[in-house]
């Protein structure tokens, strides 16, 4: 136990550091080759760079290369590769304007190695009832995983910090959730994916210096719904990331087919006083962010708030249903 | 007001999760067909993911009702 704490602390230190240090130098990598977006949130107009998944990918192969060194396993290694495929998809979305099915169908294959590596169990567990065994039904869940928890992290990544700050209070929870279930292994690996969105978020959140981009957003999710696969608990991790998942059935019970999100009208308009309102197009898809500027317009700061303690109140349930996963009715 | 809406559909969701999970795992794990000698073990899976897959699409409409009650005055056209 002594050894786990320790390794938890060296991981959780250079997943931190390596991001926050990593991040300025690729801003200015960024600015100089004019790999920059304009953010249309701010009254400027100001370019900010993009894309910041470059630092989030380094930090995550970082830690957990770490955490390999010291508890070897292929639960780790599929962490690593799968992210890293989800990086290159996401690179690929950044440079070039892909159709709505590109991402889903390349981030299905990204969760092939961890089919290769064997590294699952074929039993699907819930809270308070047990679990079943489903060989060929859990394969396939295994390739939806990947591009569901992807592009839902991708889908909320539309004001500044949102998607950095949600994914560190998510994989914190799950990594709460881990700890309760004595996974301590992949306890730590979600660690680290907090840290590093945490470091992230120090140049994301408003006003943002950088944005992650889909290959920032793209491995925060895939990174997250691989942690979900090898430390066995699917159930909980998509109980952390509610939110989210609510954000991304809104807007597909309102849209009614997958699209990339910058082919689809504007659900918010930004006033006069620089604050987000509800628009009243009715083809404007529904999402989280519009029904929180339903009844006032908010800034972009009170927004992420709002969502973040929707995060905090969603992490609390996934660490409730951890407990759940011991008893038995 | 409309932050609190979420909240109650988040939790909702949630409680959907715990009841579709139990439904998963008490009615359809243990469920076996064709008597005695049971049927060729692919095809018996085969039935199972697919009484599976209904239930999760009866989950998505019981969410959609959901929705349309909590959030009955934000998504009024």
């Amino acid at each position: 136990m002594e050894n786990q704490i320790i390794v938890a602390i060296l991981v959780s230190i250079v997943a931190f550091f390596t991001v926050f240090v990593v991040t300025p130098f690729l801003i200015k990598f960024l600015e100089k080759r004019n790999l920059v977006v304009k953010d249309y949130h701010r009254k400027e107009g100001t370019m900010i760079a993009r894309p910041g998944g470059i630092s989030i990918i380094i930090g995550i192969i970082a830690s957990e290369l770490v955490l390999y060194a010291f508890l070897p396993s292929i639960h780790i290694l599929a962490i690593v590769i799968t992210s890293s495929l989800a990086f290159c998809v996401g690179i690929v979305d950044d440079r070039r304007l892909m159709g709505g099915w590109f991402k889903p169908v390349a981030l299905a294959f990204c969760a092939i190695p961890i089919l290769l590596l064997g590294a699952y169990d074929s039993n699907l567990t819930f809270p308070l009832f047990g679990s079943v065994t489903i060989p060929v039904l859990y394969i396939g869940l295994v390739i939806f995983m990947i591009p569901i928890t992807g592009n839902t992290i991708n889908s909320i990544d539309v004001l500044n910090g949102i998607a950095s700050g949600f994914t560190s209070i998510a994989s914190f929870a799950l990594s709460a959730a881990l700890f309760v279930m004595q996974n301590y292994e992949i306890a730590i690996a979600s660690m680290a994916l907090g840290f590093v969105s945490l470091a992230f978020y120090r140049y994301h959140k408003f006003p943002a210096r950088i944005f992650p981009g889909d290959s920032g957003a793209l491995v925060f999710g895939a990174t997250y719904g691989t942690i979900a696969i090898v430390g066995h608990v699917e159930v909980i991790a998509a109980v952390a990331l509610l939110p989210a998942i609510v954000n991304s059935f809104l807007f597909l019970s309102s849209v009614k087919k997958i699209v990339e999100h910058r082919q689809i009208k504007n659900p918010t308009f930004f006033s006069d006083d620089y604050k987000l309102g509800a628009t009243h197009d009715k083809d404007a898809p529904t999402t989280i962010v519009r029904l929180i500027v339903a009844g006032k317009p908010l800034t972009e700061k009170e927004i992420a708030s709002v969502i973040f303690k929707l995060a905090i109140f969603s992490g609390a349930l996934a660490v409730i249903t951890a407990f759940f996963m011991s008893v038995r009715i | 007001m409309i932050a609190t809406s979420v909240y109650v559909f988040v939790f909702a969701m949630w409680l959907l999760i715990l009841v579709g999970g139990g439904l998963i795992v008490t009615i359809v794990g243990p469920l076996s067909f064709g008597g005695p000698d049971g049927l060729n073990p692919i095809l018996n899976s085969g039935i199972k993911v697919a009484i599976a897959l209904l239930l999760v699409v009866a989950w998505i409409f019981i969410l959609s009702q959901v929705k349309n009650w909590i959030f009955r005055k934000q998504i009024k056209p």
